[in-house]
C-alpha cells in the first residue's frame, strides 16, 4: 500500500485572527503553525495503514518553503517521504491549488510509486473550501468520499471501504483503489512523534517540486472581522455559593 | 438562463438548507430580473408537491444508478446538466452533501465553486464576458468574513449553513418539471453499500442544553458531576478539544471547528478557555454559561453569565442544588 497524504499549513493559534491593515490576509507574524487536525488524523491513519500491510506513507504540501516544517512533523510521526510544492507566498485559489497538487502526484507516480490510497482533509482550517481533495481526485480519475471516520482497506480485493456519519446516522461507502478519501478529526487519536521520529524527520530529505502556477479564477478583495454583539457578562457568583443562582436559571429554562 | 438551485430532499421534502438557498437565490433573481431554475436528484413530483419552491422549471436527474446516493455519479450528473443549461450561476446548499455534489460537479466543469457563502451580488456583466460576481464568504466556522470576485462564464457557490433565513416564497403555480437522463457509464465512482439509522435520542446537536468541559476538568472522572447535571437537565454532555486529545472523551463529544457546531438554549462550558476554534462551535448558542477560575478567560468574557471558581466545586454544588430543591418539592407536595 503506497499512501500519499496532503497536508496544509495553517497558523495554530486560539486566538482571534489578527488582520493585516488592508484586510488583504491574515497578519501571521509572531504566530506557530501547526497541520489541521483533520489533516493530522489523515497522516495517522495513513501510517497504520502502511504499518498493517506494508508499504509507505508520503506526505505532500503546496505551500511557501516554511512548509517543510509541516513535512517534517509528519515524518516525525512516522511518515517516510516528504515533497513540497513550492508556490511560495502567492496564494493560491482551490482550483489552482489542486492543480498544483494534482501535477506533482503525476510527477511523482510517473516516478514509479502509485498511490494506492490519496488522503486529504475534508476541509482545511482556514481557508475551508471543502474542494481541493474532489479536484484532485478527479483530475487523476480516482473515486473520492469526504467526511470519513473510519476506513477498512481489503488488500486482496483491492477494495476500500470508508464509514461517515452523517445527521441521520452512518454511511458506508466501497470504492476500488486506487481511490482517495477526505477524512475528519475522530477517525483516530494520532500519535505524538517519538524522540526517535523527531530525529529522523531532522534528517528526512524533503524533495522539492517547483509548479507551473495558472491564476485562480477567485479573487480576495478583503478579510474582515463580523460583528459581534458586545456582550455583557452577568456574573451569578463566586464558587459553590454561586449554585442557588445557577439553579434558579435552570428553573427558569423549565429543565429542572 | 441564470440561476439554477440544487435542491436536497430529506424525509419532509426540500430540506431546510435548500430553502435557505433558494430563499438566497430568488433575492439574487429579483435583483437581475432573471428566472430561477431548480434541479433534483430523482423524484421531482415530491419536490414540487412539498411547495415553495416558486421556479419556472425543476429538472428531475433521472438515472438508475442515482436511486442511491454517489458522490461522483451525482456531481457528474448535475455537470452534464449544467453543460446543456449553461446557468451563470449554480447555487447549492451548506449541507455535506450539498458540498460535496457541488464540488464534484464544479471540479469536472472546471469551473469555481465558491463555498460558505453569506451573500452574492452581480458585479458586472459586460456584453459577450462572462458575469463578475462579489461575494462574501464564512472562513473558519464564521470567524471571518471573505470578500471575494468572481468571473467565469459559470460559478458555483453554496450558502453558509443558517447564513440566510428562509423566507416563505409562497406556493407558485404548478411547477413544470422537466426530466434529464445523464450518461453515467465509465464514470468512477464510489457506491453507497451501507445505511444505519441511528436512534434519535438526546444528542450533543440537538440537546437544549449541553454540558461540556475543557483542560479545567482535569481527568476522565472529573466528568462525572457534569454527567451528572447533564442527565438532571435532559441535557447532552460536550467538550473541548483537549479533553478529547487527553483521552477524557470520545471525539463525538467535541465542540468546535473540528468537532460539532451546536445552538443549544443554554451552553454550560466548565473549565473551557474559549479558543476561536472552540467558540466557533459554542457561539449561536442562546446562552452560555461559563464556569472558570480565570475571570479574564475568553469564553467567560463572551458569556452570557458566568460563574467565577473552581469546576471540581461548582458543578457538585449544583447539583446538590437542583437534588435539594426537587426534594424540598417532593416534601411540600
Ligand atoms: C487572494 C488570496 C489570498 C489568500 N490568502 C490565504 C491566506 O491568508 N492563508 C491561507 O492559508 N490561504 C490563503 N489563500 C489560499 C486559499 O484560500 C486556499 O488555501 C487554497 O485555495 C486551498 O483551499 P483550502 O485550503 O480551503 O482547501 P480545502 O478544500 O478546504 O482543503 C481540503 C484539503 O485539501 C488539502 N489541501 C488544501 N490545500 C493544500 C495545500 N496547499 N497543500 C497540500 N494539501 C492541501 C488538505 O488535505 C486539506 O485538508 C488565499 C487565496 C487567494 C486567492
Ligand atoms: C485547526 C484547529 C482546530 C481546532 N478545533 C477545535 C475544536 O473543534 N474544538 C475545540 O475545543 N478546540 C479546537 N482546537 C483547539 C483550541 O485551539 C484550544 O486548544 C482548545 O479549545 C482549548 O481547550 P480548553 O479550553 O479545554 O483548554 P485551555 O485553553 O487550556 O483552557 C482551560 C481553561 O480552564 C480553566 N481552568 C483551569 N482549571 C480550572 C478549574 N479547576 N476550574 C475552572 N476552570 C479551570 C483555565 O482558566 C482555562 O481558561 C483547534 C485548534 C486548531 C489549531
Amino acid at each position: 500500500m503506497n499512501i500519499l497524504v496532503c497536508v496544509k499549513r495553517v497558523r495554530a493559534s486560539g486566538g482571534t485572527p489578527q488582520l493585516s491593515a488592508d484586510g488583504g490576509g491574515v497578519d501571521t507574524r509572531n504566530l506557530a503553525f501547526t497541520v489541521g487536525p483533520h489533516e493530522e488524523c489523515a497522516v495517522e491513519e495513513a501510517i497504520r495503514i502502511a504499518g498493517d500491510a506494508g508499504g509507505r506513507v508520503t506526505v505532500l504540501t503546496a505551500g511557501p518553503p516554511e512548509a517543510d516544517e509541516q513535512l517534517r512533523y509528519a515524518i516525525s510521526m512516522g511518515a517516510d517521504h516528504g515533497v513540497l510544492v513550492d508556490t511560495g507566498d502567492t496564494e493560491l485559489d482551490p482550483q489552482a491549488t489542486a492543480a498544483a497538487l494534482a501535477d506533482a502526484i503525476r510527477t511523482l507516480e510517473a516516478d514509479g510509486a502509485t498511490f494506492d490510497l490519496i488522503m486529504f482533509g475534508n476541509e482545511s482550517p482556514d481557508a475551508g473550501h471543502y474542494q481541493v481533495g474532489i479536484r484532485v481526485a478527479c483530475a487523476l480519475s480516482r473515486a473520492m468520499v469526504g467526511g470519513v471516520k473510519g476506513i477498512d482497506i481489503d488488500q486482496a480485493d483491492g477494495r476500500a471501504r470508508f464509514r461517515r456519519e452523517v445527521p441521520a446516522g452512518v454511511e458506508v461507502y466501497e470504492a476500488a483503489l486506487p481511490a482517495a478519501v477526505g477524512v475528519k478529526e475522530g477517525l483516530n487519536l494520532p500519535r505524538y512523534p517519538s524522540m526517535r521520529g523527531r530525529l529522523r524527520a531532522r534528517k528526512a530529505e524533503v524533495r522539492g517540486i517547483q509548479p507551473e502556477v495558472a491564476p485562480g479564477t477567485l479573487r480576495r478583495i478583503r478579510l474582515r472581522h463580523p460583528e459581534e454583539a458586545g456582550t455583557q457578562t452577568v456574573v451569578l457568583g463566586h464558587g459553590a455559593d454561586a449554585a442557588p443562582a445557577v439553579v434558579d436559571l435552570l428553573e427558569e429554562l423549565e429543565v429542572v | 438562463m441564470h440561476a439554477l438551485v440544487m435542491i436536497e430532499l430529506d424525509g419532509d421534502g426540500v430540506s431546510a438548507s435548500s430553502r435557505e438557498t433558494l430563499t438566497l437565490a430568488h433575492r439574487l433573481a429579483g435583483e437581475l430580473g432573471e428566472a430561477v431554475e431548480a434541479v433534483v436528484f430523482g423524484d421531482g413530483g415530491r419536490a414540487a408537491e412539498s411547495g415553495g419552491l416558486a421556479v419556472s422549471r425543476l429538472h428531475q436527474l433521472d438515472h438508475p444508478m442515482l436511486a442511491t446516493y454517489s458522490p461522483e455519479l451525482w456531481g457528474e450528473s448535475l455537470h452534464q446538466l449544467i453543460a446543456r443549461l449553461q446557468p451563470s450561476i449554480v447555487l447549492g446548499p451548506g449541507s455535506d452533501r450539498g458540498l460535496e455534489v457541488m464540488a464534484q460537479a464544479a471540479a469536472r466543469a472546471d469551473a469555481p465553486l465558491v463555498a460558505n457563502c453569506t451573500t452574492i451580488s452581480l458585479d458586472r456583466r459586460a456584453n459577450g464576458d462572462p458575469p463578475t460576481w462579489t461575494l462574501t464568504r464564512a472562513r473558519q466556522g464564521g470567524l471571518l468574513l471573505e470578500d471575494a470576485a468572481v468571473t467565469a462564464p459559470t460559478t458555483f457557490a453554496s450558502t453558509a449553513a443558517g447564513a440566510v433565513e428562509a423566507a416563505s416564497l409562497g406556493s407558485l403555480r404548478e411547477v413544470p418539471v422537466e426530466s434529464f437522463t445523464p450518461e453515467l457509464d465509465g464514470v468512477v465512482h464510489t457506491q453507497l453499500v451501507d445505511e444505519t439509522t441511528q436512534d434519535s435520542g438526546v444528542t450533543l446537536a440537538t440537546a437544549r442544553i449541553v454540558v461540556s468541559g475543557g483542560r479545567g476538568v482535569g481527568s476522565a472522572e472529573g466528568f462525572e458531576p457534569l454527567e451528572e447535571l447533564a442527565k438532571l437537565t435532559g441535557g447532552a454532555v460536550g467538550c473541548s478539544r483537549v479533553a478529547t486529545n487527553n483521552g477524557w472523551r470520545p471525539h463525538s463529544d467535541q465542540v468546535g471547528q473540528t468537532g460539532t457546531k451546536i445552538s443549544p438554549d443554554l451552553y454550560i462550558a466548565c473549565g473551557i478557555s474559549g479558543a476561536t476554534q472552540h467558540w466557533v462551535g459554542c457561539m449561536n448558542s442562546k446562552a452560555i454559561l461559563a464556569i472558570n477560575t480565570d475571570p479574564e478567560a475568553p469564553l467567560l468574557t463572551r458569556a452570557t453569565y458566568g460563574v467565577i471558581g473552581d469546576v471540581g466545586e461548582v458543578v457538585p454544588a449544583i447539583v446538590d442544588e437542583i437534588h435539594r430543591r426537587t426534594l424540598g418539592n417532593r416534601q411540600s407536595a
